[in-house]
């Protein structure tokens, strides 16, 4: 897959389709991919990594890469596509500016997860056919790739590429995901519980931003929270409520917008789900509003902004016990 | 809005009221003497959709144990369509808080016309109710605001 | 001397300890993360390399209350919400953790003295751990960190079932003495033999050759080196390293106003990541990313070192390397500048 996408970048390159390529850069071991721009044949040729710990979604760059001249190669999961859709609909990015080339994916490994297996030291990984074969200094391992997938793989929503200039691969279908089921749980709780596991959740939170920095959806010049003026500025958890505060409206500003593409919960340097927070959104408003995929399409109204006249449940709903 | 513990615990309510409806509502529930709890706390705003998520948390940090939002009937907004979309936000929200453990009870949007004074007083005195059942909100609220 | 015991005892060391003072050490949460919290009776010590906050919380927390203010009219009333802190024990940090005491100590504790820190500081204990199996992040070596040798002012080795410990200051012989109970005289060459196999592991780790480059006469050409732009490029502007970072020091004071009467005035971590760190009425002086994401380094690797006569303030724990969102660490940045020196 590596190859055919390095090839395929230099054959760009060349012809003078694109100037320049955005993709993931090697680091010093397997797993610490830099997204990054490569401007030369060179560059791809040494530098250009895939492989199962190219995470990272590349949509949000396109924002500051489409505004530059000449036209940005960028290689989208099926999953980054929707973030990509998303951002068009928003007016974020110049398509005409981008080359969107379409790539499979299998879900990708969480190298966490590797850790909590107790492997470290790694110095390689490769996968063999699903399982991954993994050289640590203290020894050889081998786990399936399964066992040590992220959980929005895990979830997966759709191996469909819904924006793209050219496919490598297959595409595929959207998926039948149990992403809710993590939801229904937490609401089946009674509302002690609810607020015991997120207190015990948020209370981790230590401020960095890193969730809001890497969520393509959050693209405001500035957040409310770094506006000094705005009566919302902190940039301590000084106290429980602060970090609940940030985390409640920093979900409910990207409901409708947010594509579930779990980069949130991938950064979290203290792993809270904060995909739980989202999907509980798009949870609601599919069951109240009707089905509804933040980057389905290009130029779609998001429910959190749509209403109609008579058919729109009362808030009183959520007295009910939720959407019926 | 700092708590006297030395008192016996009444509860705090938030409402915040449309300026074209509701907080009409209330003017003309006090024209027509209707009594209702004075525990309720009115905060007029321009219409129901002014209202951001931030207010109502903001109102749960100062130690509110529960929030009131208030507007025109659907169909009778004075900016045509400003309450429809409270509707759906207020909607997500309230689910929203509800799922991170602050009892739906403690929120809850109502429609009020101007002329509905007897309205009102009633929403408020049964919401009152539900939230003195309910009992002080621990959840959410910022201890720092409570000390003196 | 050496004293011991066996490891499935530790915790009849950690009672002991518990018994004189509060007792801190790292233990598993829920999510499997490492973190210090207090001892209690029971609690088994992680056996997980290195807590996932770095061990400054305990100086320099988070969030620091100062003083407190109280509006009655037109008089205010000011309240120090400073005490005298309790003695207390930090069990089972790493080197790493150790070394960056010694960093924030010559902010903190220069002329004139940060009083919050130094409240703190002097009233630990460190009983440090050696690394028995250091991670492919581990760089402590770059920076001469010995992770068999860990210091602090007990240190100790897990070797075979024992636990080993070696007093290395006043205050360490005190907390040996007070426990001196639970433990048996301990086998100096046992240990010495464990120094060796951690050395022999370190020897192989990917990074030990990262070495960052004395560039303190060169100040202005690091901070013109074009390679900043390319390493800056896509740095997304949160604080995740400054804040899992061991030796990053920087802080906002802020004023908490939340009810009409009472100011509460208090400290938090704050990043040079972030757009509005050190804003000032006429804006910002780092105007970008490529500023900011300088600035970071440059005070890691060349600032520091001018003030602190060559010292580094890395201590090469890795935790930035684990929890970058894009993977561009302070690694890689010495290899770039490593680059541009040669």
């Amino acid at each position: 897959m590596q190859d055919e996408l390095i090839r395929r970048a230099c054959e760009l390159l060349e012809d003078g389709t694109v100037n320049r390529v955005l993709g993931w850069q090697k680091g010093q071991f397997v797993y610490d991919i830099t997204p990054a721009v490569f401007t030369s044949v060179e560059e791809v040729k040494n530098n250009f990594v895939y492989n199962d710990f190219c995470g990272a979604n590349l949509s949000k760059y396109l924002r500051s890469e489409s505004e530059k001249e000449g036209k940005v190669l960028v290689f989208l999961k099926p999953c980054d596509t929707y973030s990509f859709n998303q951002l068009l609909t928003e007016y974020k990015i110049h398509r005409d500016n981008v080359y969107a080339v379409g790539i499979e994916c299998y879900g990708k490994a969480d190298v966490e997860k590797l850790r909590a297996k107790g492997i470290d030291c790694i110095t390689d990984v490769k996968n063999e056919n699903g399982t991954l074969k993994i050289s640590t200094i203290y020894g050889e391992e081998s786990v399936p790739a399964m066992d040590v997938m992220a959980e929005r793989c895990l979830n997966c929503k759709s191996k469909k590429h819904v924006a793209y200039d050219e496919l490598i691969g297959e595409d595929g279908e959207v998926l039948d995901s149990h992403r809710f089921d993590e939801v229904e749980e937490i609401e089946k709780m009674s509302a002690e519980e609810r607020f015991k596991f997120w207190q015990s959740q948020l209370s981790k939170c230590i401020r960095c931003n890193a969730c809001r920095n890497v969520c393509p959806a959050c693209t405001c010049e500035k957040c409310v929270f770094d506006n000094y003026d705005s009566g919302a500025f902190n940039k301590a958890p000084a106290n429980s409520f602060e970090e609940s505060m940030f985390h409640i409206i920093r979900a409910f500003h990207v409901a409708g917008r947010c594509t579930d593409c779990g980069e949130c919960s991938r950064v979290c340097p203290e792993h809270i789900p904060l995909h739980l927070l989202n999907r509980k959104f798009i949870k609601d408003y599919n069951e109240l509003y009707g089905p509804f995929m933040a980057g389905a399409e290009v130029g779609q109204v998001s429910p959190v902004v749509d209403y109609t006249k008579d058919k729109d449940a009362e808030a009183s709903v959520v007295q009910k016990g939720g959407a019926e | 809005m700092s708590v006297n513990e030395n008192k016996e615990w009444k509860p705090l309510i938030v409402a915040f009221c449309c300026n074209w409806c509701s907080y009409s509502g209330a003017d003309t529930a006090g024209n027509n003497r209707a009594s209702y709890p004075d525990n309720v706390k009115i905060i007029r705003v321009p219409c129901s959709c002014r209202i951001n998520p931030l207010f109502i948390l903001r109102a749960f940090q100062r130690g509110a144990d529960g929030v009131l939002v208030m507007g025109c009937h659907p169909g009778d907004c004075h900016y045509t369509t400003g309450n429809y979309h409270t509707r759906r936000r207020m909607t997500l929200l309230f689910s929203m808080l509800n799922y991170l453990g602050v009892e739906s009870a403690r929120t809850r949007v109502e429609w009020v016309s101007a002329a509905e004074g007897a309205r009102f007083a009633e929403v408020v005195t049964d919401f009152t109710k539900t939230i003195e059942e309910l009992g002080e909100n621990r959840r959410l609220e910022d201890l720092r605001c409570k000390t003196n | 001397m050496i004293v011991k015991v066996a490891y499935s005892d530790l915790n009849k060391v950690l009672d002991a300890i518990s018994a004189n003072e509060k007792l801190y050490l790292p233990v598993d949460n829920a999510a499997g993360q490492a973190e210090f919290k207090p001892y209690t009776e029971g609690v088994q010590m992680s056996k997980q390399l290195n807590t996932l906050r770095s061990a400054k919380d305990f100086f320099f927390p988070q969030v620091q209350p100062m003083v407190k203010f109280r509006r009655e009219g037109k008089h205010i009333d000011i309240f120090d919400e400073r005490s005298e802190s309790e003695d207390y024990v930090i069990f089972g940090a790493r080197a790493c953790d150790v070394r960056s005491f010694d960093v924030l100590d010559n902010v903190f504790l220069a002329d004139p003295v940060d009083t919050y820190y130094e409240n703190r500081r002097k009233h630990a204990t460190i009983v440090s751990l050696a690394c028995n199996r250091p991670a492919e992040t581990c760089f402590c070596g770059s920076f001469g960190i010995d992770a068999a040798k860990p210091a602090g002012d007990v240190q100790a080795w897990i070797v075979g079932d024992d636990f080993c410990m070696e007093p290395v200051t006043e205050k360490g012989q005190k907390l040996i003495d007070s426990i001196k109970d639970v433990l048996t005289e301990g086998d100096q060459a046992a240990v010495d033999a464990q120094i060796e196999k951690i050395h022999e592991i370190l020897d192989r780790l990917p990074l030990k050759d990262v070495k960052p480059v004395d560039n303190r006469d060169k100040e202005l050409e690091v901070f013109n080196s074009p390679k900043w732009a390319e390493l800056s490029s896509h740095c997304l502007g949160c604080g995740a390293c400054t804040f899992v970072c061991p030796t990053c020091q920087c802080f906002d004071i802020e004023d908490f106003t939340g009810n009409n009467h009472t100011i509460e005035r208090y400290r938090c971590w704050d990043s040079c990541m972030y757009n509005d760190f050190t804003m000032m009425a006429a804006g910002t002086p780092r105007k970008t990313q490529k500023e900011r994401f300088r600035q970071r380094f440059m005070h890691k690797l060349v600032y520091y070192p001018i003030k602190n006569d060559g010292m580094y303030s890395c201590v090469g724990c890795g935790r930035c390397l684990k929890k970058c969102p894009i993977q561009m660490n302070i690694v890689k940045v010495m290899k770039a500048l490593e680059e541009d020196a040669e």
